[in-house]
């Protein structure tokens, strides 16, 4: 930490000296990342700290998926939210560091396009009906709803999206427009889901997308719109028992925790993570988030005991990956 | 030139008186968008946040179940925070402004100095906490802590204070110097026992409205990497089990009051708006306690100066 001059070194030996050590917070698991996977975290880490009472301390920040992993490369955290997989450079930036990790899926995201309740005309989509109303060709031309459907009525279309950092967006647009962050970018766009909430709430020919969370907590103001699978057959609504099955694709995707392999050694790190994976599924309920089938979780446990360190994508995000598939896979640093 | 009767000066008076109230009118109504845009921001926070007034709210940490999440760790954090501050930044800014003022030769220098200590006061928040980024918390390696909010703050109000200091310190008449120095005192004895402690109450001021900005900001801090969720507070000295060392808390991990806020305005469960309207509240009550001690201190000081 002190590399860089010894004037700089000397003033921090000073202040360690004037301060006294660090080592008085020892026990504490650090962890930081997405917010789409914060609230299924905090809810762990609550409920850990008090069956520990308070002997172990858990801190969890939000700083978005790619702001999380480039403090764990950086050897800064003990665990990583991530709403996506990590990607070639952040594994680039964890080799170079020295970081080892291990991928545990927690849970599922189901982003969910929401339209007023009071809108009648629609009642599914497709994809390519989603992707003619979002790709970027559409900007300043798709204005109005039957432009996309003739069968949709001849007015205009009010679009609310999730902003152009968040993994929220990355996912959608790659689910739907084909390439992950092409967009039109002509929408009301916002990082807090409240306010695309509030917005598709208040007008009738509005629609706009967020993880199915942000959709649940608000049913009585928002519909959920089904969509039809891009393999073809009935449109799916965004629901706990579609999400498991599979069948509402493309727009469902797994979201993770990383964990330092080298953290794993520290015992409240170790227990933190059983205790996560223990508890993940009724927790998950309670956030509203769609959780894995048990099998899932007491995998990760395996991949944890057997240290399979290394992440099952390569570098590059997939669309409708099922669970089981992803946990069969050999992982790779 | 004619002279005016007594009825055209009547005019012209009236004219005038009338031209005054209408200036009275449109300044009272003003004022009064002012307050009522304040007072219906606190009455709609008092309202919505009521039901969370409770001592537990005031005991417990932040928790997924709206009802049972609290600002302890917020507020603690804030206060600790801006402990650091003042300790910071007062000590410094007092000195600097001091010297400006009283000791510092005019010259080129002092007024690149000066040009530039304005200039710092209205560089963005942010900046300065990318560079507290940079320097506090990599390069010094103070890490995410208390320690380097509390420095990242101090900075940002620096100027603040040297400029309220040095505006304090020029109300000083002249002639009060001159005494001093015309029955042999030094400059040191001059600042010592007259420039600063009749400079105080404009100083105190400064250094409280400062405060009062930095306890909101929002920006820095999250730049520099405070939590959203932290369930424990930081180690008391001589406290816990091995003992904490008199400084261990300016290193703690922390958060403070509007990061809190912020974290649960973004929150699916609408039930947290009400915990996020009734820590607005008092995040507010803190700001406008922290003016009303300047307020009171101002008045107590100048009572006590005799020239």
């Amino acid at each position: 930490m002190f590399k860089h001059s010894k004037l700089v070194s000397a003033l921090a030996v000073a202040g360690v000296a004037l301060f006294g050590a660090q080592a008085a917070q020892a026990q504490i698991v650090k962890i930081d990342g997405s917010s789409t996977v914060y609230p299924i975290t905090e809810a762990v880490a609550e409920e850990f700290q008090k069956s520990k009472k308070n002997a172990v301390k858990v801190t969890v920040g939000i700083s978005g998926t790619g702001g999380g992993f480039k403090k764990f490369c950086r050897d800064e955290t003990d665990l990583s939210n991530a709403s996506r997989p990590i990607t070639k450079k952040e594994m680039e930036d964890c080799k170079a560091a020295g970081v080892e990790y291990i991928e545990m899926p927690v849970a599922f995201d189901a982003l969910t396009v929401v339209i007023n309740p009071k809108n009648t005309f629609l009642k599914e989509a497709t994809v390519a009906e989603l992707k003619a109303l979002w790709e970027p060709a559409a900007q300043g031309k798709v204005m109005k709803w039957n432009q996309v459907n003739p069968a949709w009525p001849d007015a205009p279309v009010k679009l609310f999206g999730a902003g152009a950092d968040s993994g929220t967006f990355e996912y959608f647009t790659e689910a739907i427009v084909g390439k992950a962050k092409s967009s039109r970018g002509d929408y009301t766009a916002s990082e807090d889901d409240n306010v695309l909430v509030q917005g598709v709430s208040r007008d009738v020919n509005a629609i706009g997308y967020f993880g199915y969370a942000y959709y649940a907590e608000n049913m009585n103001k928002l519909k959920a719109l089904p969509i039809v699978p891009p393999k073809g057959g009935a449109a799916v609504a965004p629901s706990e028992q579609a999400v498991i099955k599979g069948t509402y694709q493309p727009l469902s995707r797994p979201i993770f925790v990383y964990v330092k392999a080298k953290s794993l050694q520290k015992p409240e790190v170790k227990e933190f993570v059983e205790f996560y994976m223990k508890n993940a599924a009724k927790l998950t309920k309670e956030v509203k988030y769609v959780p894995l089938p048990d099998n899932a979780y007491t995998g990760n446990l395996e991949h944890v005991k057997k240290n399979k360190i290394g992440t099952v994508f390569g570098g590059q995000n997939e669309v409708g990956i099922t669970i089981e598939e992803l946990m069969k896979r050999e992982a790779k640093m | 030139m004619q002279a005016l009767t007594t009825e055209q000066i009547r005019a012209v008076i009236a004219r005038g008186k009338l031209r005054d109230n209408i200036f009275k009118a449109m300044g009272i109504f003003c004022l009064s968008l002012a307050l009522i845009v304040i007072v219906a921001l606190i009455a709609d926070m008092v309202m919505k946040g009521s039901e969370r007034f409770t001592l537990d709210f005031f005991l417990n940490f932040a928790s997924r179940r709206a009802t049972q999440a609290g600002i302890l760790s917020a507020w603690v954090g804030s206060l600790l925070v801006m402990l650091v501050t003042a300790l910071a930044a007062v000590p410094l800014g007092v000195a600097a402004g001091l010297y400006l003022e009283e000791y510092a030769k005019r010259n080129w220098l002092t007024n690149v100095i000066e040009i530039n200590i304005s200039n710092l006061a209205a560089v963005p928040s942010i900046v300065y906490g990318l560079l507290a980024l940079g320097i506090f918390v990599y390069q010094f390696g103070f890490g995410q802590s208390i320690l380097s909010a509390g420095l990242t703050l101090a900075l940002l109000i620096l100027p603040i204070i040297i400029v309220s200091t040095r505006e304090a310190i020029r109300a000083i008449p002249a002639m009060i110097r001159e005494g001093s120095m015309a029955v042999g005192a030094t400059r040191w004895q001059t600042c010592r026992y007259h420039i600063v402690p009749y400079a105080m109450p404009g100083i105190l001021t400064g250094v409280i409205i400062g405060l009062a900005r930095a306890i909101g900001e929002t920006a820095p801090i999250i730049t520099i990497g405070a939590l959203t969720f932290i369930a424990f507070l930081p180690p008391a000295p001589f406290m816990g089990e091995p003992a904490a060392g008199l400084f261990d808390w300016v290193f703690a991990p922390f958060t403070v009051m509007p990061i809190q806020i912020f974290n649960w305005t973004s929150r699916p469960d609408p039930a947290f708006e009400i915990n996020a309207a009734a820590a607005g509240f008092v995040l507010m009550a803190m700001v406008l306690s922290m003016n009303a001690v300047a307020i009171w201190l101002r008045y107590k000081m100048r009572k006590n100066i005799k020239w």
